[in-house]
């Protein structure tokens, strides 16, 4: 371990004098060792696949999510239907395809949002500190106050049911954790000497913030962000399992799992499928997540 | 110590404020009017205003803030829109059903959750640590809502071994307590791996070793209970998400708890109830919270508080 930190730190002492090398080395270097965590690898290569079958999916999906057909309703999985069919005769298969837009993008939105939310409050609240700071960290507290998912069955219970709200629910819930992530790696960064340096020099403080502080955030923003997106994409099924989230037609996963409680031990593949996609989804960002953590930080366990 | 309990109690109350009136305020700002739902659709204007009045939604923000909080202190949380039941009277039976449900699943949690840290942890590296992490973090990512279906399709429906609906015996509450307690047990069995690695490695376990002590005796005396602490610690800071996760657990069983009744009070807009609700699970979370602080001091006395 101690031999193959040296042999980094010669290799990068080499290209001392040029940043665009120094940085390339270091991302073949992180790359190098994101690579030996096989497990993570394998959940990576999963959320691409995801990611590719929510851009491309509908195009390639056998059947038509939203058609019904009366004569082949609740189908056990087959040939035809390798998933089987719907109450409606509709393929379960295609309607995952193309819930996948929803359920993955729903989430996605709401943890970007969430994200650049909390991590502008908790870089502004770390850097100035002061009554600033104070607010940032109580609203924190309060929004923890509630368990997540109650949180978003508050938000959703005020603002009504809805895709849409169900993202500005998850949003809010995300905030808190970015702004106090963010707050504290910005604490330690402020702190280190080439931030006092550029200090010293008079930088303004918007490319203070911006060149110095926020690239050596980074690295503690993407875990949070992985390790997120998980927790928010059950959330978001969560809430239309309940009935407040998506429409009830809408092939979105919770939404279809929610409909398919009506048919348990009568069609057991409509709850079978849409559970698992969700369960392999998540457990597939929380293992990335922590591919990535330990990756970026080897002293956590 | 006594100062810091003392400190950290007072640091709740502007804490429980704040809630308190974010919550009445959002629940007052909801687009609709309440009066006009309690009413049949014939009714006239006077009625309508008559029994506006009579709620006390007539008079300005503030003071119904201070009304409702004076009835909250006096244990008078209002009455449902939906059957006009007071709601000091629903509550009892639907949080009974709660927290049996809670409890049972923290002891899952518990048993499963730190066997499985302390088996990962003794044989780091090996099958059984690989399978350990394994169930844990698929535990984490589970959707509860499926796993129960599931359970209840495996051991209800095909297998016929558990009921499922059934709360007048400790069956009944088997599958749905396993649902709740399997994302903290996942929780619970990675901190609890990480910290016994640590304990493993500090020089009184050495010493116990080296005096000649069973491995068990060493496992189970020297490491593990130093390693409590965290175990507390997790338990503590995650019965509040229990709670919410109750609100699932609670629909897929058709149990009739709090998470349930919080459901169908959403379904039909009866704000007293979901206020009310919010209220409760908001100082429930915050005072867990806190007894888990102060519990933190009493199990750990290297921690100090000045």
């Amino acid at each position: 371990m101690s031999e193959n930190n040296n042999s980094v730190n010669s290799a990068s002492s080499a290209y001392m004098d040029d940043p665009v090398l120094q940085n390339r080395s270091r991302a073949r270097e992180f790359f190098k060792k994101f690579c030996q965590r096989k497990t993570a690898v394998v959940a990576g290569c999963f959320i691409i696949l995801l990611i590719v079958l929510a851009i491309i999916g509908p195009s390639i999906a056998p059947y038509d999510p939203d058609v019904y057909d009366y004569s082949n309703m609740r189908a056990a999985p087959s040939l035809q239907h390798i998933m089987g069919t719907d109450e409606f005769g509709r393929d379960v298969f295609s309607r995952l395809l193309a819930g996948t837009r929803l359920s993955l993008g729903s989430a996605l939105a709401a943890v970007l949002v969430g994200a650049a939310l909390g991590t502008i409050l908790g870089i502004l609240a770390g850097y100035y500190g002061g009554i600033l700071e104070s607010l940032v960290m109580r609203g924190s507290d309060v929004l923890f106050a509630m368990p997540d998912i109650l949180l978003c069955i508050a938000i959703v219970a005020i603002i009504g049911p809805g895709l849409i709200n169900v993202i500005i629910a998850v949003t809010v819930f995300t905030i808190p954790s970015f702004a106090r992530v963010m707050r504290s790696a910005t604490l330690t960064v402020r702190g280190s000497l080439h931030v006092e340096v550029a200090r010293s020099l008079g930088c303004p403080d918007s490319r203070i913030l911006w060149k110095h502080i926020f690239p050596g955030t980074v690295q503690a923003m993407i875990v949070n962000f992985t390790m997120r997106i998980g927790s928010a994409i059950l959330a978001a099924s969560s809430l239309s399992f309940l009935g407040f989230g998506a429409d009830v037609g809408a092939p979105e996963w919770g939404a279809m799992l929610s409909s398919g409680r009506n048919f348990i031990g009568v069609a057991d593949h409509l709850i079978l499928f849409p559970g698992l996609l969700i369960f392999l989804t998540v457990l597939a960002f929380n293992l990335f997540g922590d591919g990535l953590r330990d990756t970026l930080d080897p002293k956590i366990k | 110590m006594g100062r810091y309990v003392v400190k950290r109690i007072l640091s709740v109350i502007p804490l429980l404020l704040v809630i308190s009136i974010l919550i009445f305020a959002f629940i007052h700002l909801i687009p609709g009017d309440p009066v006009r739902k309690m009413l049949p659709k014939e009714a006239t204007n006077e009625e309508y205003l008559a029994l506006k009045e009579e709620l006390g939604l007539n008079e300005p923000l503030p003071v119904q803030y201070l009304d409702y909080m004076k009835g909250i202190f006096q244990g008078d949380f209002g009455e449902s829109y939906k059957n006009g039941l007071p709601i000091r009277e629903i509550l009892p039976d639907r949080m009974a059903a709660t927290l049996k449900l809670t409890f049972a699943g923290i002891v899952w949690a518990v048993v499963l959750g730190t066997l499985i840290g302390i088996l990962s942890a003794v044989k780091r590296g090996k099958f059984l640590d690989y399978l350990g992490m394994v169930i844990a973090t698929s535990g984490i990512s589970v959707p509860s809502f499926w796993l129960g279906l599931i359970l209840i399709q495996i051991f209800a429906v095909e297998l016929g071994w558990l009921p499922t609906g059934q709360l007048d015996s400790w069956k009944g509450y088997i599958l749905p307590s396993l649902t709740l307690g399997c994302s903290i047990m996942g929780t619970l069995a990675r901190y609890s791996r990480s910290s016994m690695l640590e304990t493993l490695q500090d020089d009184y376990v050495r010493t116990a070793r080296a005096k000649g002590q069973r491995e068990s005796l060493v496992v189970l005396r020297h490491a593990f209970r130093n390693s409590l602490v965290q175990v507390v610690t997790v338990v503590g800071l995650q019965i509040g998400g229990l709670l919410a996760g109750s609100v699932l657990v609670e629909t897929v069983f058709s149990i009739p708890g709090l998470g349930r009744l919080m459901v169908d009070s959403i379904e039909f807009r009866d704000y007293k109830v979901i206020q009310a609700l919010l209220m409760f699970f908001a100082v429930e979370y915050i005072t867990i919270n806190l007894i888990v602080d102060l519990l933190y001091g009493v199990l750990n006395p290297k921690i100090r508080y000045d």
